[in-house]
């Protein structure tokens, strides 16, 4: 892989008088675990809809996984894989009947059986295969969620929250996918407002009304803010200037 | 990059087209077979429907209660009573004190009718002078009253034509002129063969359009729209495989009700059941893609739900299933054209009824078509695939 699988160039966003996201540029390398950090309202979510084609931008322009996200948006969509903040599968159909429906939405073809079996076992829910969406744990829910995300095998997965409301076991077995699935090659760029959490990325992003406002490891993004600084500090002190 | 998505062709895309779509199909066919509750509605409500249509909603009006207020007691008078209740549209009940009690039986609605006869009745027939027997009926309701009045001006005029021929001294039994009815296609004039075309036709509309009318509103209720929004799916892809799944609900219920009516009702199929199929896949289609119109202009499942209630009364009142549209005013009547209803009921009334072909029915096969993929189209624009 040559240069950044994402690169987001003065990206602009505006809602009427609103700037949600005012001319953030980054670059993430493949394979990258990458956070983007920020209170609500500073415009992470904003800016993730732009980079999955979901919203066009008022200006600037970005490239995702070879895909550009104004001219292309169709094409980054086969490219990602989402997930989002709420549960979005479907609670009346089971766990393996959820995995083939996505294994179909991005024509997997014959390969679906084994990409359905994979990730049951890669998400650590075989075992609940058989059971209807809707009644599973908020874990497996999530994990499901993320099966149905990678099922194309895509080189970048956006995950919006994924641990909101998720207890701290469930937690653990999620960030040690996350891991195995960066460590073949694929560049995740995830959510959070768990300052814990912060500590498990290559690198971060810290956002503040649309604004990039620190990139780089956590130990720069930390340093960059003084010395005997933790992230958390920086984060209240964000969140009050919000507020 | 190492993935097979990269740099695909758009050929090779569009060669896989099929796959997502029956990914949608077989997920909305699940989904469908999960929801008892739903599937048994679906299932139930025709029958029932035709049922309480056919039955119920009969508006061949016989045997009104009519009470008597015969003051001339004699042979003469029960005779034009007893040809009266032959019709079948007078069943003669208790007699009347007097004329006010007549007419309170009927405002009290104790009776429909009542026939009064002059004391005099007898006597003047007899004695060759004109004489006047009253027929009053309860006109509330139109439709009832008429075919009582049509009946009564008959056995009027019948009576009058024996009398004067006796007078005449004529023998013979044969009137001059014999104008003689025959009813074309229901010759027993049965209001269940009006109605049971009628009947598939409002509530294949009604139903499916509700069914489809919460479709896009529940994904997006659920958050699953989201997910769905995020995939390569289009916006076609996702319509289609919503209403997919009701297109065969709509031929299980249109056939319920066509096997149903033809045991309840023997409402003959008197033209080709093949085109029946064909021009009600327009009609479902129709109704569908209006139902998934509302769907993608509602935010929530009542207002969907409320939406479509919005042509259900049309639907029944200016299409012609229960009332004819020869009879509507200038504005209702164009109002009519604007319902995909007016037309299939056209259609099927004339295919099951009158057996005609596509011969005599195109023009209405074409406006379901131009419906259905009118509808179709603007429901597909409005469904914003991006989040707004």
């Amino acid at each position: 892989m040559s240069g950044p699988v994402i690169e987001a160039r003065d990206l602009v966003k505006t809602f009427g008088a609103l700037t949600a996201v005012d001319r953030v540029s980054f670059a993430i390398e493949a394979g990258e675990i990458f956070g983007m950090l920020g209170p609500n309202g500073s415009g992470k979510t904003t800016t993730i809809r732009m980079l999955c084609g979901l919203m066009s931008p008022t200006s600037g322009s970005a490239t995702v996984a070879g895909a550009d996200v104004v001219r292309e948006p169709d094409l980054v969509k086969t490219r990602i894989g989402y997930m989002s903040q709420a549960f979005g599968l479907y609670r009346d159909l089971t766990v393996e009947e959820n995995l083939r429906f996505y294994a179909g939405v991005y024509e997997i073809g014959a390969d679906a059986g084994e990409r359905v079996e994979w990730a049951l076992s890669a998400m650590r829910i075989a075992e609940t295969r058989g059971r209807l969406a809707g009644t599973l744990s908020g874990g497996n829910k999530q994990r499901l969620a993320l099966g149905c995300a990678t099922m194309h095998r895509p080189p970048v997965v956006f995950l919006d929250e994924p641990t909101a409301g998720v207890d701290p076991a469930a937690r653990r077995t999620f960030w040690q996918i996350i891991r195995e699935l960066s460590a073949q090659g694929t560049t995740m760029i995830v959510t959070t407002h768990y300052m814990d959490e912060a500590e498990r990325f290559d690198r971060l992003a810290m956002l503040s009304r649309g604004k990039l406002i620190a990139i780089g490891t956590p130990t720069e993004v930390r340093r960059s803010f003084g010395e005997n600084v933790t992230l958390e500090d920086i984060f209240v002190k964000l969140q009050e200037t919000v507020t | 990059m190492n993935t097979a998505t990269a740099a695909l062709p758009a050929g090779f895309l569009a060669r896989h087209f099929p796959e997502r779509l029956r990914a949608i199909f077989w997920k909305e066919f699940i989904q469908m077979r999960r929801d008892k509750t739903t599937l048994r509605m679906m299932l139930g409500v025709p029958v029932m429907q035709l049922i309480l249509f056919g039955y119920a909603i009969n508006t061949d009006v016989r045997h009104l209660p009519t009470t008597v207020f015969d003051q001339s007691r004699t042979q003469q008078s029960r005779a034009l009573v007893d040809r009266l209740a032959a019709t079948g549209n007078f069943r003669i009940g208790a007699p009347a004190v007097s004329y006010a009690d007549a007419i309170a039986r009927i405002d009290q609605g104790r009776a429909r009718a009542a026939i009064v006869i002059p004391p005099d009745y007898a006597q003047s027939l007899k004695r060759g002078r004109p004489t006047a027997v009253q027929v009053l009926v309860d006109a509330t309701d139109p439709t009832a009253s008429q075919s009582a009045i049509g009946a009564a001006q008959l056995v009027g005029q019948r009576t009058n034509v024996e009398i004067l021929r006796a007078r005449a001294g004529l023998t013979s039994n044969v009137p001059p002129v014999d104008v003689r009815m025959r009813p074309l296609y229901n010759p027993a004039l049965k209001q269940a063969l009006f109605m049971v075309p009628g009947i598939i036709g409002a509530l294949l509309s009604n139903m499916l359009i509700i069914t489809t009318a919460i479709a896009v509103v529940r994904e997006r209720e659920a958050g699953t729209l989201e997910q769905l929004i995020v995939t390569p799916l289009n916006r076609w892809q996702i319509m289609t495989g919503k209403i997919a799944p009701y297109l065969l609900v709509g031929y299980v219920q249109m056939t319920t009700v066509l096997i149903a009516g033809s045991l309840m009702f023997h409402v003959p199929i008197r033209g080709s059941l093949l085109l029946i199929y064909a021009v009600s896949l327009l009609f479902i289609t129709a109704s569908l893609s209006l139902g998934l119109l509302f769907s993608t202009l509602a935010r929530t499942q009542a207002q969907a739900i409320q939406a479509s209630f919005f042509v259900l009364l049309p639907n029944i009142m200016l299409s012609g299933f229960m009332f004819p549209r020869e009879a509507m005013p200038a504005f209702a009547k164009a109002l009519g054209l604007f319902i995909p209803l007016t037309y299939y009921l056209q259609t099927l009334r004339g295919i099951i009824l009158k057996g005609v072909g596509i011969e005599a029915v195109w023009p209405q096969t074409l406006a379901l078509g131009a419906f259905a993929a009118v509808l179709f189209m603007l429901s597909v624009q409005r469904f914003h695939k991006q989040l707004e």
